[in-house]
């Protein structure tokens, strides 16, 4: 049912928005695998 | 999305097939998610990047759309990303996100 079901996830995320390892975390309740976490810095 | 962050999501479409991958996007500000959206489906927008020319079509999404949120444990988002959510203009993010996947999304 879940949108990520087995799938590999590469989580980017925004020093001034949302951070990888915060959305890392919310991704370890599905049934996916984050394959790559980072977090970009636009300035 | 920087030159790094590019060839990575080169290398796992290679390595896992592009129907497989999720990229799940941070950005602060709509344009700043539909350039990275646009990245990593039509190429690199900005022609610089190992993805300039690679229409890889992957499926993407930004952490405050609501496919996001409902794919995972309601209390860990708000505990994670609820106080973020509250800042940014969604709207404008979705609007992006949903043109973006709806032009170059293959695997949506």
């Amino acid at each position: 049912m879940s949108l990520f079901n087995n799938k590999k996830i590469i989580v980017i995320g925004d020093r001034d928005g949302v951070p990888g390892p915060a959305m890392e975390e919310c991704l370890k309740s599905t049934n996916s695998e984050v394959v790559y976490s980072s977090t970009e810095c636009f300035v | 999305m920087d030159l790094e962050n590019q060839k990575r999501v080169k290398d796992f479409a290679e390595k896992y097939g592009a129907e497989n991958l999720v990229v799940i996007l941070g950005a602060a500000e709509g344009e700043a998610a539909g350039l990275a959206a646009e990245t990593v489906t039509a190429g690199d927008p900005t022609f610089a990047g190992p993805l300039t020319g690679v229409q890889l079509g992957l499926s993407v999404y930004h952490c405050c759309e609501p496919q996001f949120k409902e794919a995972v444990d309601e209390d860990i988002y708000e505990d994670q990303i609820g106080m973020m959510e509250m800042v940014l203009d969604l709207d404008e993010i979705i609007e992006e996100m949903t043109d973006i996947r709806d032009e170059f999304c293959k695997y949506c």
